[in-house]
């Protein structure tokens, strides 16, 4: 892309990070009432909701119950007023199907299902802002939605992307770079066994650069497990505190 | 109508007391013990030998069996807990109930009392107007007679006291704040009557006058409620939802002590933060009194 450097000489990004650096991450759980399960994750200028209800009786089409586990509906849109440009249709567009269906594909590797057969859980997640990594924050925010809800799951769903500019890995793609730097490797990973939930890349990239793109999107997935535990523990520490009297 | 408006707050850091620090809390994936000696609970599993949270809370050891209780959860029906729930559906023979449970209730046409005596033969007629005794979207409070393997539960409504409600306001809580009791039916001193289900619905109405026995419990008043009542009931209602807002267990002495020092204050003002705030940190100072 003429003109526009997404690594400096100096070795800075587009917005003065370094290549293996994260956003600023704040996120907040159980922010409804009438919902199981919700949670709020700002990472830099992305920003996503995630709603949590179940697992309930299976509504609507009986046909989808499943006899030995639970359903997994899940449902990505955007609003309005996230993108530079205004959307016409918040979802049901072909981008928002298949961001559905990835989240599906997440957290059926990630929650317990087996435990509640013939019952659905249904995941809302909605883009506020959206500065590239919509997936990630999608993921991070459903995690902690779920947790929220008291539904049983392996470990964390931690989800980062990276991308691949002048031999260089960079991690945690803003807009810019995601549009610019021409690959994007999105990946969910469960950080304490290290099993990868979902691994998705949109371009191509040359074999021999996989391997470190993957260790550094790893790398952050980690990183992120742990502020996404902290905010865990902190909620439960002081719910705890307020029902212990 | 006046709208009340405010601007963004910082929120409020709950104070940590030293009392927390015994609790052994633990999140999704924190391995609990990697001794093989002990049994797998609810919020377990086993990863690799390794015994593993799957849900984040509380551990409670009872004996060689771990359990890790979570902070808020769907209603997990135990047999004796008094439910309120919804009719979703009409089926034959029985209908099923929404109890925020993780399937829909069960409540069959062999356990509930029909009008007209207990020992009375449940005749194709009978089946045929089910529809007349419940319809989809009525009320009732019931008992969990038994649970399914699946987890699914079978209520009945063979007590006077159970059975449909008439008029009335409910009001949906996280299940984990009700908190178990001998009985969870009360005629509150304030005037107004209320149901406390274990799973978290709660249903404030007017105290009834004479029961009609013949009704068999489905028997509902279409006599309007007197303003004054109505009002008590508001704010029982306002009540209920600042004690879970800040995550005070309910029974009957709670909702009590936060009605009488929410008094002060105006019905439509007791959800405003700061008041909320006021009345829900005297209610705990008068509960720890009771108790100390």
């Amino acid at each position: 892309m003429a003109g526009l450097e997404l690594l400096s000489d100096q070795g800075y990004r587009l917005d003065g990070r370094k290549p293996s650096e994260l956003r600023k991450v704040q996120a907040r759980m159980g922010i409804f009432t009438r919902a199981d399960g919700s949670a709020y994750i700002e990472q830099g200028n992305t920003k996503a909701l995630a709603v949590v209800y179940g697992p309930h009786e299976v509504r609507g089409s009986r046909s989808k119950t499943l006899h030995d586990r639970a359903v997994i509906n899940c449902q990505y849109s955007m609003a309005t007023f996230s993108t530079a440009e205004r959307k016409r249709r918040p979802h049901g567009d072909r981008k928002s199907s298949e961001m559905s269906l990835h989240l599906k594909q997440t957290f059926e590797a990630a929650i317990l299902t087996q435990l509640y057969p013939r019952s659905q859980i249904d995941i809302y997640v909605k883009i506020l802002q959206s500065d590239g990594g919509n997936y990630s924050a999608c993921v991070n925010a459903a995690t902690l939605a779920v947790i929220d809800a008291g539904i049983p799951i392996r470990d964390y769903v931690c989800a980062c992307s990276a991308g691949f500019v002048e031999d260089t890995p960079l991690v945690d793609l803003c807009h810019a770079e995601e549009t610019g730097s021409g690959t994007a490797v999105a990946l969910a990973l469960l950080p304490r066994g290290g099993q990868i939930a979902l691994l998705q890349m949109d371009a191509r990239l040359h074999q021999d650069h996989l391997d470190p793109v993957m260790e550094a999107a790893m790398t952050a997935c980690r990183s992120l497990g742990q502020v996404l535990d902290g905010v865990v523990r902190q909620h439960l520490q002081e719910v705890s505190i307020l029902t212990g009297e | 109508m006046a709208v009340d408006m405010r601007l963004p707050a910082v929120r409020k850091q709950v104070p940590s007391f030293s009392e927390a620090q015994e609790k052994h809390l633990v999140v999704p994936g924190d391995v609990i013990t990697t001794d093989v000696g002990f049994m797998r609970g609810h919020g377990t599993y086993m990863d690799e030998e390794k015994l593993t949270a799957s849900v984040a809370g509380e551990v409670e050891r009872v004996n060689k069996l771990i359990c890790v209780q979570p902070l808020k959860t769907r209603f997990n029906g135990e047999v004796g807990d008094v439910v309120v729930g919804r009719i979703t559906e009409v089926q034959l023979k029985r209908w099923k109930v929404e109890t925020n449970s993780r399937l829909d209730s069960v409540l069959l046409l062999s356990s509930v009392n029909l009008p007209g005596g207990e020992l009375r033969r449940r005749s194709v007629e009978d089946e045929l107007t089910m529809r007349d005794y419940l319809q989809e979207g009525d009320l009732i409070s019931a008992e969990v007679q038994s649970v399914f393997s699946d987890g699914a539960l079978s209520l009945h409504t063979r007590s006077l006291k159970y059975g449909k409600l008439g008029q009335g306001v409910l009001v949906q809580v996280s299940p984990s704040l009700v908190k178990r009791q001998k009985t969870h039916f009360h005629n509150l001193m304030c005037g107004a009557s209320i149901i406390l289900g274990n799973n978290g619905y709660i249903w404030l109405y007017p105290t009834p006058g004479q029961q009609d026995e013949e009704a068999g419990g489905y028997y509902t008043s279409l006599e309007p409620i007197s303003l004054a009542d109505r009002e008590v009931i508001s704010r029982l209602r306002n009540c209920i939802l600042a004690l879970a807002a800040h995550k005070v267990l309910l029974y009957d002495t709670s909702v009590l002590y936060c009605y009488e020092s929410s008094k002060p204050h105006k019905i439509k003002n007791i959800l405003k933060p700061e008041v909320m705030e006021e009345i829900v940190m005297e209610t705990r100072q008068r509960l720890l009194e009771q108790v100390g």
